[in-house]
């Protein structure tokens, strides 16, 4: 294979701060003209409570800004760039036009306070995209409020708390498998939840059998993820849900895994009660390297009562904010969620249509399978079975050599990809977990294969290759135990021209 | 890398007993679990703790494992290096890494914890 | 329209591979019964020129701060944003990024965040910030359950000046770990009492919450109340929500506080009908490891070179799990990224001239506001660029209606979250109302009995 790899090489390979360029009295935007009498702030606001500098701010023109970003984006990865295979992430390409049509002034310059009767396009927008949810995944009723999956995980388990409250008690524990990601429990607790742990079974499942031997009538809830976190579909979803609602508990759904089943199978069908989804995950809305996303929560009629508030409803041909919800368990959020968000969701879908989305779970499926049936002479597959849109492998056979997961994803960055998710699940040691998405080509993967099957020749061949990578990026591999035991998390330097301190 | 002469939890803490007092650590066994040591938090002098009650928090760049008190007992002194100097825990977990000493309440304790032998057959049966 | 690169023909070429005959084997293992049978009942698919038509005929169902004059503020600002910002924003690189899991490939996101965690502290005067909450009604939920994880006291002090929308977020998330919200009420003046806050302090309270400038848009004496909660053993917690008053009002870490929490869309964001916005968060540093969300740091790769990179994670969901400081994964990355795109561009200056601009204009408005007939300014206190009307002769409601007829749209009624305030308007002015259109906003106020 030639040597000639996507990488990232801008022209700049070193950017200083904000705080360290610049000059005294510079300044990069042109404000409004002061057309109101020039009252001197003393005169307006108490004396004690004025500040007069703040030292170390930057000073910067347009064009040092400007340069100054455009330096730190050339040193980014993004999908944009190139193939992103990050299980339980679902990197898949965001439409364009969807970037434009939250732009639109009625969307993006409508505040949230205006007169409902000039918000009903917003209105409309949102009670729509409620209903696709909801038709999407079986379930009755959708709250756009949530910021982020783990938002509506918390949402989710208050709205089961409140559920069990009315019925005489919250119960004190939930059910998490090991598999789960780390949000699960970390949500529930702060719910005031204890987390059980059930151990996945040997086939990579939740069996019922350790679902019925840790129910009772004190387990509020079980959390599961479908497909689970090992990309296979919990076949006994049905038997668990069932054994759960015998002993009047409820079932949690981790909606991250959606796109391997959109139009196939949906949650609501399978006995769950409560599910959130990721917006920035199955439905396309960009990553913005760590949010904003969005994490609507999808729930059952019995719930209902209890969704925050305001709840979107059509009166007639208007739509309403409505407040009045005497059970709400209240907001999660200031406002109604993450509306430039739910627009490119809206849009998404409105793009795709009942056969697209469907296509999208079966590609995204077929993509995955041809990635796992290709790597596994390579790379060990500790459940060897058809995978849905992720498979999970492990480092057991590059370890004779010395070399781990974290050094095969470090040497993928030398091929001119993202690695995959690694270290999660926590049920396989040394995981590297691969979801391709549906949006990626044939020409793609195969490339991808050809890096993967690379590595796992020079980590037999020469070890010290992979274990020293990545060589070909802007730095190396950095000392993160530095970074946590002399925690550095702020600029404290002298500002350019400027004498003295500049601690802000 | 199991020392003679002193006796050992589940959690993978050590205590060795010197007269009434026991000077706590964690074994070489956990250090290599836990990765870099990069910030431990311990109790203050003077708090009371009772047989596997949790003292404090060690933390790496991966894990934050709680630390689990092997005998019941006051503290009497803490480590104060560690402060700026966590790596001594993974460089010297039976020596400089120790982390508190406290005053042994009930040496009786000592039967429910492990000799370096149990600890090593310990170890082995978890497939270490 | 649909973004999938594979043919059908590819994708028979890939099964082959695999070694089915057909996609439907790769389902094979989902219960039939739980199969869905039917096509979703959604309507069919758009091309983007059909979306882009639908899309624009739902927008124009809305009105926007361009086709009227606002004068809304309560927590979402209207301010001016220059073009730069979103040029650089909407780079791809930065979004369609992931998190920055794997530096090497994200120095560019990294290096921006750590300018964002110090651009936190120079505003708010703290020793360390975040990397973004959600916004700024969750960041000062989950600085209630930091405070409460530091002392472990079940009462936290709240004033019913502090945004109504954020107290009820606090209310949902703390009410189930048993910590109990004890309202204060405010004075004449528009800022909190202190001889209540006082009232209401015990060794069982945790912390105490002020907003400055509040609700109303009065600023508080926050030393004062610094001085009463660290008396009482307490922390303060001080939430600021429009955050351009940074610009000429001393900062809360200046005047005790011990956790500052706000609202971030001033800086960079659109109004977006409500969100994404930027929840900001900064603290001492003796808190660092019971601060909530993701932290950059700065450290050295192996050659000496300088780099960024996620830190102190062992606090965080992936690894702590249900004993994290939070639940929080994805946050509003690329919102705090245009945050500091503007503040770069505002900088030192610009944002005092900012904060002045926002501060003569309200003042301008108010004066001229007092002296029509059938209001009055209904609090003595000062303000930065909000203030509370009063409307002797006619509802609030109505003054607005009459104000839409003329393309004004007034300030919030507060009677939807004050009953004893339902006869007043919340004023808010900043640098994008003109003089003219403040002229105009009183003479449309005055007409009419």
């Amino acid at each position: 294979m030639k040597d000639e790899t996507i990488g990232i090489q801008g022209l700049a390979f070193h950017e200083p701060l904000l705080f360290e360029q610049g000059s005294q009295g510079r300044r990069g935007c042109s404000l409004p003209e002061n057309d109101v009498p020039e009252v001197k702030p003393e005169r307006l606001l108490p004396k004690k409570l004025l500040r007069h500098d703040i030292p170390g701010f930057p000073e910067l023109s347009e064009v040092e800004v400007v340069r100054h970003f455009t330096r730190l984006s050339q040193w980014n990865y993004g999908v944009d760039l190139g193939f992103y295979p990050l299980g339980s992430c679902t990197m898949k390409y965001s439409p364009k036009i969807n970037e434009e049509v939250w732009k639109l002034p009625g969307f993006s310059r409508a505040h949230p306070y205006q007169p409902e009767s000039l918000a009903q396009g917003a209105l409309e927008l949102m009670f729509e995209l409620e209903q696709y949810l909801a038709e999407v995944s079986g379930m009755d009723r959708v709250t756009l409020q949530p910021a982020a999956g783990a938002h509506g995980e918390l949402l989710g388990m208050m709205l089961i708390r409140a559920y069990l409250e009315s019925k005489g008690s919250p119960r004190k524990r939930v059910l998490v498998p090991d598999s789960a990601h780390g949000t699960n429990p970390a949500s529930a607790a702060i719910c005031g939840y204890q987390c059980v742990q059930i151990k996945s079974g040997p086939r990579g499942y939740v069996e019922p059998q350790a679902v019925a031997e840790a129910m009772d009538e004190d387990v509020a809830a079980i959390m599961l993820t479908n497909p689970n976190t090992l990309g296979l579909f919990e076949e006994q979803i049905a038997e668990i849900a069932k054994i759960v609602h015998g002993k009047g508990g409820q079932v949690y759904c981790d909606g991250a895994n959606l796109n391997a089943i959109i139009g196939i199978s949906r949650p609501g069908d399978t006995g769950i009660d409560v599910l959130h989804f990721n917006l920035h995950k199955t439905f396309s809305v960009p990553h913005g390297g760590g949010g904003p996303g969005a994490g609507p929560v999808g729930l059952k009629a019995h719930l209902a009562p209890f969704m925050p508030v305001p709840v979107v409803e059509k009166k007639g041909k208007r739509f309403v904010l409505n407040y009045n919800l005497p059970s709400s368990v209240g907001k999660v959020r200031a406002f109604y969620g993450h509306f430039a968000a739910l627009v490119r969701a809206y849009a998404y879908i409105r793009s795709l249509g009942p056969s697209g989305l469907r296509r999208v779970a079966e590609v995204s499926v077929i993509n995955a399978n041809y990635l796992m049936s290709q790597l596994k002479s390579h790379y060990h597959l500790p459940y060897d079975k058809f995978c849905k849109h992720e498979c999970v492998f492990s480092d057991a056979r590059q370890i004779p050599y010395d070399v781990h997961t974290l050094d095969i994803a470090k040497r993928l960055m030398d091929y001119g990809f993202h690695p995959p998710t690694i270290y999660f699940p926590l049920i396989v040691r040394g995981a590297l977990m691969i979801e391709p998405t549906e949006t990626e080509s044939r020409e793609t993967l195969d490339q991808f294969i050809a890096a993967m099957k690379r590595i796992a020749e020079e980590a037999e061949r020469d070890p010290e290759l992979v274990r020293s990578a990545p060589h070909k990026t802007k730095v190396s591999r950095l000392d993160e135990v530095k970074a946590a035991r002399q925690p550095n998390l702020r600029w404290r330097g002298k500002a350019p021209g400027q004498g003295g301190s500049s601690a802000g | 890398m199991i020392l003679e002469g002193l006796h050992y939890t589940k959690e993978h803490e050590w205590v060795k007993v010197e007269g009434d007092r026991g000077r706590v650590g964690i074994t070489h066994f956990a250090q290599s679990q836990l990765g870099d040591v990069v910030f431990v938090e311990l109790p203050k002098v003077g708090r009371s703790l009772r047989q596997m009650e949790t003292f404090g928090v060690v933390e790496s760049i991966k894990a934050v494992s709680d630390l689990y008190c092997p005998l019941t007992g006051e503290v009497l002194e803490i480590n104060s290096t560690l402060e700026s100097k966590p790596e001594q825990i993974n460089a010297a977990p039976y020596g400089q890494g120790w982390m508190i000493v406290i005053k042994i309440a009930n040496p009786k304790e000592l039967g429910n914890l492990m000799t370096a032998e149990k600890y090593r057959a310990y170890l082995a049966a978890e497939g270490h | 329209m649909q973004y999938i690169p594979n043919t059908e023909a590819d994708c028979r070429a890939m099964l082959d591979v695999i070694g089915v005959r057909s996609s439907e084997e790769l389902f094979a293992d989902i219960p039939s019964k739980l199969r869905l049978k039917r096509g979703l009942n959604l309507a069919p698919p758009l091309s983007e020129a059909g979306l882009w038509k639908h899309m624009r005929a739902l927008a124009s169902k809305n009105a926007d701060v361009d086709q009227y004059s606002s004068f809304l503020g309560a927590g979402a600002y209207n301010h001016f944003l220059p073009a730069a910002v979103s040029h650089l924003v909407f780079r791809a690189e930065f979004y369609t990024a992931y998190t920055p899991y794997q530096p090497e490939i994200s120095q560019g996101t990294l290096q921006a965040i750590y300018e964002y965690q110090t651009l936190t502290c120079q505003l708010t005067g703290m020793e360390v910030g975040n990397a973004s909450m959600y916004d700024g009604s969750s960041a000062l939920a989950e600085a209630l359950l930091m405070a409460h994880r530091i002392n472990g006291r079940q009462e936290v002090v709240m004033p019913l000046a502090v945004h109504p929308e954020y107290r009820m977020v606090c209310q949902t998330y703390v009410g189930k770990l048993g910590l109990r919200l004890h309202d204060v009420p405010y004075t004449d003046r528009g800022t909190t009492d202190l001889k209540e806050v006082k009232a209401a302090l015990s060794d069982r309270t945790c912390c105490v919450v002020v907003q400055s400038p509040n609700f109303f848009g009065a600023l508080e004496m926050l030393d004062e109340i610094a001085e009463a909660a660290h008396g009482a053993g307490a922390l303060l917690v001080v939430v600021v929500a429009e955050p351009v008053s940074f610009g000429i009002v001393k900062s809360p870490g200046e005047c005790g506080a011990d956790i500052v929490v706000g609202e971030g869309q001033s800086f960079g964001n659109h109004l977006n009908f409500g969100g994404p916005y930027l929840g900001f968060f900064a603290t001492k540093e003796a808190y660092i490891r019971s601060m909530p969300g993701r932290l950059v740091g700065q450290t050295e790769d192996k050659a000496g070179r300088t780099g960024y990179v996620l830190t102190l994670s062992t606090r965080e969901q992936h690894i702590r799990r249900e004993k994290a400081t939070s639940n929080i994964c994805t946050n509003v990355g690329l919102c705090a990224l245009a945050a500091t795109v503007h503040l770069a561009l505002l900088g030192r200056s610009g944002l005092r001239e900012l904060a002045l601009l926002n501060l003569r204009k309200t003042a301008y408005a108010k004066a001229a506001i007092s002296k029509l007939r059938g209001y009055e300014v209904r609090f003595s206190g000062p303000t930065f660029n909000e203030f509370v009307v009063r409307s002797k002769k006619r509802t609030p409601a109505q003054v607005n209606r009459a104000l839409l007829a003329k393309k004004i749209i007034g300030g919030l009624e507060l009677g939807r979250f004050y009953p004893d305030l339902s006869d007043c308007l919340l004023i808010c002015v900043t640098e994008q109302n003109s003089r003219e259109e403040i002229d105009a906003l009183c003479k449309a106020m005055g007409g009419g009995r």
